[in-house]
Order: C-alpha cells, then structure tokens, then sequence
C-alpha cells in the first residue's frame, strides 16, 4: 500500500525517531449504495455478517490512510506514528472514515 | 392476517439460521484463534526496556467487519428493552464481532510472518442505523502495529 512505515504504536521498535513532522490526517466520507441496501436489509432477517459492508468500509479507510500518507510524505516523512482511526456517521447512510497521525522522520 | 404470517415466518428463519450461524461462526473463531495464539497480542503503547530494540519490520495491521443482528434477535431484544436488563442477544453478536475483527487482523500480521501485535486498538461504528427499516449493521475494527523479532 505504502513505502511509509505505519504504526499505532508511539515508537517505532527497532528504529530511533530523528525529527517529528506533526499532525498528518486523511479522511473519506462514504455512503452505501442500493444494491447492497438491498443485500444488507435481507441479512437483517437471518443475521451474520454483511460482506458488502465489510468490504466498503475496507476500501473507505484504505483511501484514507492513501491521504494521510501523501501529506505524511509532503512532509517529507518516511514513518506515521500513533496511527488512530475514527468513524462518525454525517447523515443517514453515509459514514466518514478518519485517519490521523503524527508524521515522523526515521533514521 | 398476512402480516402475522409474514412476521412469524420471518421470526423462524432467523431463529433458525440465527442460531444455526452464530454456532458455526464460533466454531470457526475458536479454530482460527487456536491457530493464531503464536502470536503475542498487546496494547502496549511501547515495549518495555531491553525488548524495544529485539523488534524490526513495524507494519499497521488491521481487521473490520460488519454485522448484523437477526430479526429473532431484533424482536427479542426489543421486548427485553421494556423491561430492562442486559440484552444478551446482543450481547452474543458484538462478542462475535470482536473476535472476528481480532482474527483478521491477526491473520493478517500472520502473512507477514509477524511475532506480536501491540497496541492493539479496537473501534465501533455503526452503518446505516437511523431507519428503523433497515437497522443496517454494526462495523468493529481492530487495528494494531505488527512486529517480527530480530534474530541476533
């Protein structure tokens, strides 16, 4: 996905980290479409997962990391640390998808 | 009439296949959670002393998955919400969740050839709720940083 090391973690273990770069964010808004309502609103009666959702979501956050870490590299970054995610719905059937970070330099 | 037919057919087939899937899915989650206990699973924000340096290779890990509840469930839980108490119907789907969302992200730090996961963090949103009609589902998303240890 990316050349930029990710991690949720405060410190990259193994590496030192030189020079901190700041906040770096990304984020997506998504909304459903009908086909998968459609599936979805039929999984409602006999439950389980719903895959189509799974794999919407997927790609949304997947978008998102793609943007933090293009700022992350304008910055001229090579790592993101404490990488958090968020999710907050904006109206009905749509989700926005968040990831921020802080961008760091390794050595 | 019709409705009522409608309703208790509806009601059938999320007992059965409700209960019929949830019992597989746990089958599958206590498989694939014995398969994957090499793995060192933490929410350390930093690794303690000396083994901060015996790790390489971080990468974000991460593992989603979206639910829904049953329609049995649906209508037993808002019976129970009259009431009260806790909603163990509900209760059974998040637990399922949960530990699907860990299994994936476990699975995959398990394809980079990862020895631990730290700082594993685990998220809840919800899709599509606000009509009645269409309860849509619940996402969890767990994430965390993958590491492998260094040989030396």
């Amino acid at each position: 996905m990316s050349d930029l090391i990710l991690s949720t973690m405060e410190t990259i273990p193994g590496r030192t980290i030189v020079s901190w770069k700041g906040l770096v964010q990304g984020n997506t808004v998504q909304s459903k479409h009908v086909g998968r309502d459609i599936m979805a609103g039929l999984k409602n009666i006999v439950g389980g997962e719903l895959k189509g959702y799974t794999e919407l979501l997927d790609d949304a956050r997947n978008k998102s990391i793609e943007r933090m870490v293009d700022q992350a590299r304008s910055l001229g970054a090579n790592a993101v640390v404490n990488v958090r995610f968020s999710t907050s719905s904006v109206t009905a059937g749509a989700s926005e998808l968040y990831a921020y970070g802080t961008a760091v330099v390794l050595d | 009439m019709f409705g009522f037919i409608t309703f208790i057919g509806l009601l059938c087939i999320g007992v059965i296949f409700g209960t019929l899937n949830e019992r597989r899915h746990f089958q599958r989650l206590r498989a694939d959670e014995a398969a994957l206990s090499h793995i060192l699973q933490t929410t350390l924000k930093r690794i303690p002393g000396p083994h901060n340096d015996l790790q390489e290779g971080a990468i974000l890990v991460s593992g989603n998955v979206v639910v829904a509840l049953d329609f049995f469930k649906i209508i037993v839980a808002r019976l129970k919400s009259i009431v009260g108490g806790s909603l163990r119907s509900y209760e059974s789907v998040l637990e399922r969740a949960r530990r699907e969302a860990i299994v994936r992200m476990l699975k995959e730090a398990d394809a980079v050839g990862a020895t631990a996961v730290h700082n594993i963090r685990i998220e809840f949103s919800t899709i599509g709720g606000q009509n009645p009609q269409h309860p849509g589902g619940s996402e969890i998303l767990a994430f965390g940083t993958a590491v492998k240890a260094r040989n030396v």
